[in-house]
This record gives C-alpha cells, sequence and structure tokens, in this order.
C-alpha cells in the first residue's frame, strides 16, 4: 500500500481527496489500482502508449520516475507517489 | 602584577610576535604566497585605501570576530594599523588565542603606501546605507561587500502579479540595485487579494507604474525599470539580457517556456515559481557556468517537454488560489535570486519544492536533467526562440501571452520614478 499524492487538478475524480491509497508491484499497478477506485484517473495521466503524458512528472519517495525505472519502478509498502502536472497559475491556462 | 608603560608593553609584545617589513610582504606575495591580511584600521581610515585583499576588522572587534574570518590557526595572519603600532598589539592577542603566524606589518599602510606598492580604494555604504542594511550587513554571508554587490544587481520579474509583488518588495527593500519589471497589465480589483504591490488607489493604473511607485518609496536606492508590453520571442532576449537573474512570476504556459528558453540561451539562472489553490512550486532552472565552477540544473523543459493541452489545467481564475500562498512562493523566489546574487548557500537547483499550505508541508524532490532534453540536452533541437501560443496549442498572438494590443513599451525613464 502507497500513499499517492494527488495534485489539485486530479481531485475531481478522487472526490476531492488529496492523498489516496492505492496497492500495486509498481507504478503501472498502482495506477491501474487507483483507476479502478477512480476510473478516468489513468486517461488523465497516461497517454495512448501507456506513458506518462509529459506534462506531468511522477516521483516515487523523491525520486521522479524516469530517472528509476519508468512505469515499472517499483513501489513498495509506505512509499510515497506524488503526482506533478505543470502549473502555470494565473487568469489563463 | 607587573606594570608596564606604553613603551614597555609594545617592547614585550615585539618579542613575542614576528614583524615584517612592506617590502617583504610585497615580495612575497608577488612570487604567490598566500597569507591572510587584516586592516585593523577605524572605519574612516580604510575607506581611504587598503591593501589589495585585506579584510577589514577593526581592533575593537578583531578577538571577536578574527575565527569567523580566518578559522585556520596555522595560516600566516599579516595585520596591519597606520604605523605599525596597534598590529603590534593586535598581532600579540591574536598569537594568544593560538594563531602561531601572526605578523604585524612593520610602519602600517603609511610605509606600504609611501614604498609606492598598489592599494584600493573601497566602494563602502553611505552612512544612511549602513544603517538601513545594518541587519544585513552584521550577517557574514552578506557583510558589507555583498550589500554592495546586491546593490549593483539587476533582477528581472516576469509580471507584477501574485509572484511578482512580494518578490519585488523584498528585493527592493534587501536592496538589490535594479529591479526590472515586464507586465503589461493594469491593476484590477480581483488583484487586490494577493498582489501586495498594489492598493485600491491604483486600480485602472498599469502594474509597472503602480509597481514603480511602490517600490521607490520602500527604497529610493532601487531603480525600477518597467516594461509595459508581453514579453515575447521578439522582444525577451532584448529584455533579459542585462540582467543577473529572472524571477518567474507569469501566469501561463507559453511565457513559461518563452522564459526557460531565453535564460538559458542567454545563460541567466531563472527562479521559478507557481502556484495553485492552496499550493505552490519553487525551484531554479541554473545553466551551466563551467568559468564559475557552476554545475546547472535542469530546465523547464526537462520537466516538462510537452505543455498541456489548453484547457487541461485549470487556471487560478477558474479554480481560484489563497491570497497568502503567493506571498510565501514569491518570498522564497526572492531568496534564491538574492542567494543566487551573493553566491551563497545551494541553490534549490536540480529540487522542486512542493508547498501545500492545507496541511502545511514543504517537500524537496529531485529532479534531473533530461539528456534528450531538445534544449539542453545532448541533441539540442530547439536552438532559437519560437512562436510559444503554437507550441502550447494556442492561436498565435492570442492571449497567451497577452494581448497585442498594448505595446506602448515605456521608456526606463518614464517607468522609473
Amino acid at each position: 500500500m502507497a500513499t499517492v499524492y494527488v495534485p489539485p487538478p486530479l481531485r475531481r475524480l478522487t472526490g476531492g481527496q488529496s492523498k489516496v491509497e492505492a496497492t500495486g508491484q509498481d507504478i503501472a499497478g498502482v495506477f491501474q489500482a487507483m483507476d479502478a477506485q477512480f476510473p478516468g484517473v489513468s486517461e488523465k495521466l497516461l497517454d495512448e502508449d501507456g506513458h506518462v503524458k509529459r506534462f506531468i512528472n511522477v516521483f516515487v519517495n523523491d525520486d521522479e520516475i524516469r530517472s528509476l525505472q519508468g512505469m515499472s519502478t517499483p513501489v513498495k509498502e509506505g512509499d510515497r507517489v506524488s503526482i506533478v502536472p505543470a502549473m502555470a497559475g494565473g487568469q489563463r491556462s | 602584577m607587573s606594570r608596564l608603560n606604553r613603551d614597555q608593553l609594545l617592547q614585550l609584545a615585539r618579542g613575542q610576535i614576528t614583524e615584517m617589513s612592506p617590502q617583504d610582504l610585497h615580495q612575497r606575495l608577488a612570487s604567490g604566497e598566500e597569507f591572510t591580511i587584516v586592516d585593523i584600521r577605524e572605519r574612516d581610515e580604510f575607506v581611504q585605501g587598503h591593501l589589495p585583499g585585506a579584510i577589514f576588522v577593526p581592533r575593537g572587534f578583531l578577538e571577536l570576530e578574527i575565527e569567523q574570518r580566518q578559522p585556520d590557526r596555522d595560516k600566516p595572519l599579516v595585520i596591519y594599523c597606520a604605523g605599525g603600532v596597534r598590529s603590534v598589539l593586535a598581532a600579540r592577542n591574536v598569537k594568544e588565542m593560538g594563531y602561531t603566524r601572526a605578523i604585524s606589518l612593520m610602519g602600517g599602510f603609511n610605509a606600504w603606501k609611501n614604498a609606492g606598492y598598489e592599494f584600493q580604494i573601497p566602494t563602502v555604504l553611505t552612512e544612511e546605507q549602513r544603517l538601513r542594511y545594518s541587519r544585513h550587513t552584521i550577517l557574514n554571508e552578506v557583510g558589507e561587500a555583498g550589500q554592495l554587490k546586491l546593490l549593483d544587481s539587476k533582477v528581472l520579474l516576469i509580471g507584477a502579479g501574485g509572484l511578482g509583488s512580494p518578490a519585488a518588495l523584498y528585493l527592493a527593500a534587501a536592496g538589490v540595485g535594479t529591479l526590472g519589471i515586464v507586465d503589461f497589465d493594469n491593476v484590477d480589483a480581483s488583484n487586490l487579494q494577493r498582489q501586495i504591490l498594489h492598493d485600491a488607489n491604483a486600480i485602472g493604473r498599469p502594474k509597472v507604474e503602480s509597481a514603480a511607485d511602490r517600490l521607490h518609496a520602500l527604497n529610493p536606492d532601487v531603480k525600477v525599470i518597467g516594461y509595459r508590453e508581453p514579453i515575447t520571442s521578439h522582444n525577451a532576449l532584448d529584455i533579459i539580457k542585462d540582467y543577473d537573474v529572472v524571477l518567474n512570476g507569469s501566469d501561463n504556459f507559453p511565457t513559461r517556456y518563452l522564459v526557460n528558453d531565453a535564460c538559458h540561451f542567454l545563460g541567466i539562472p531563472l527562479v521559478d515559481g507557481s502556484i495553485f489553490m492552496f499550493e505552490g512550486q519553487v525551484t531554479v532552472y541554473q545553466p551551466d557556468k563551467p568559468e564559475l565552477g557552476v554545475e546547472g540544473g535542469p530546465c523547464y523543459r526537462c520537466l516538462y517537454p510537452d505543455p498541456p493541452p489548453p484547457g487541461e489545467v485549470p487556471s487560478c481564475a477558474e479554480a481560484g488560489v489563497l491570497g497568502v500562498l503567493p506571498g510565501i512562493v514569491g518570498s522564497i523566489q526572492a531568496v534564491e535570486a538574492i542567494k543566487l546574487l551573493l553566491g551563497i548557500g545551494e541553490p534549490l537547483a536540480g529540487r522542486l519544492l512542493m508547498i501545500d499550505t492545507l496541511d502545511m508541508t514543504f517537500r524537496t524532490l529531485n529532479v534531473r536533467r533530461d539528456p534528450a532534453c531538445p534544449l539542453c540536452g545532448e541533441h539540442p533541437t530547439v536552438t532559437e526562440l519560437i512562436d510559444y501560443e503554437q507550441f502550447c496549442g494556442l492561436p498565435s498572438h492570442s492571449n497567451g501571452v497577452g494581448p497585442a494590443v498594448e505595446h506602448s513599451r515605456l521608456a526606463p525613464e518614464q517607468a522609473a520614478h
């Protein structure tokens, strides 16, 4: 069971929760578990090829998964997964 | 207890320390020997001229401060005063503290100067500035030299809004000598909840004007240069090139990519901040500077190679933002800018600071340079500024970087009040 930090734009799908628990062997598994619980999460995070969209960074604990093993990065009990999309603030998106 | 008169005390002290002639010191310095040279005269003497590279510690503070200035007690320490008397007693005292190689310069500064050797006349703070910046100059990491450096520094703020407001106020208060502000917008009532540079009287006024007035009132030392125009691929390099650090408080993706690319091409560090609802992010994009021994970190494109499709990420206007949040994020950006200007501490490069004010947590995540980055990677494909609205999937010259109507650029002398 990992704790997943959900960024504000995704919270619409998680019922407003900023942290959710999800279980999976790796990042792909954690996202599948999240999608089962909160349908639509995968579509928001992943492109057609199943890679994390390029304006989103995913971290396991303090490191970005591209510097680890990508979607196959192992996720252990108690790990912290952070989903961090680009933010611009302001009046326009 | 023995009773000594002035001459006896000096004689005793001379027997305990080493004295060196200006000629000897000059020759040894020329041959590459290293000395920590300490000027122990009073401030009014020091400002008239001092030995090159000397550190200034008035006699009254010498024993109290020398350990901070030169922690290594085995390094040779040359102490000088005006005529070589005060320095004898001073050298004896620091020798007692364990500075085994404390040396007094015979004849002091006067003998050095009379021998025709080079000396420096320091740039110093005015009396008023010494008072204003006293809480800075007392910090070893800043000192008078650091404060003078800040006064000589130039920071460009992209935007005089939520992030730019606290950043500009603190940088002006800190005495950063030149603040450039790019913002084409006018002050709107809905800005006042967080944009603390502006007040109700400024509604309808150009933000650069309102900002210049406020900053000038806060600190007349600061020159404010307003650019009342959108920053675009056409003017970005021209505007940014003269600045030491850029602080990004822009409110849209095209500008973020544009400023990132321009700063990369110019080799200028960029302090990036962004806010959304109750959360903020801060990081520093620092280009390599091999000549200064600076190994940079990732750029904005390393983190976010592609922009989100328009509409994918809601804006603050749609989702809201806690008014205090940009105060925190912009202030942290100001800290990073000052660190970069002074070359102190560890810049927030290669680290992304995530702030969540609802559970009040601050976390830093590691971010790395992407070897495949189209801008700073091994095989760059972005080699000049591009059309950023198009890159972000917006119609060109749309509201991505601001309306194209307001192109009236204020001349610096007009904007700097």
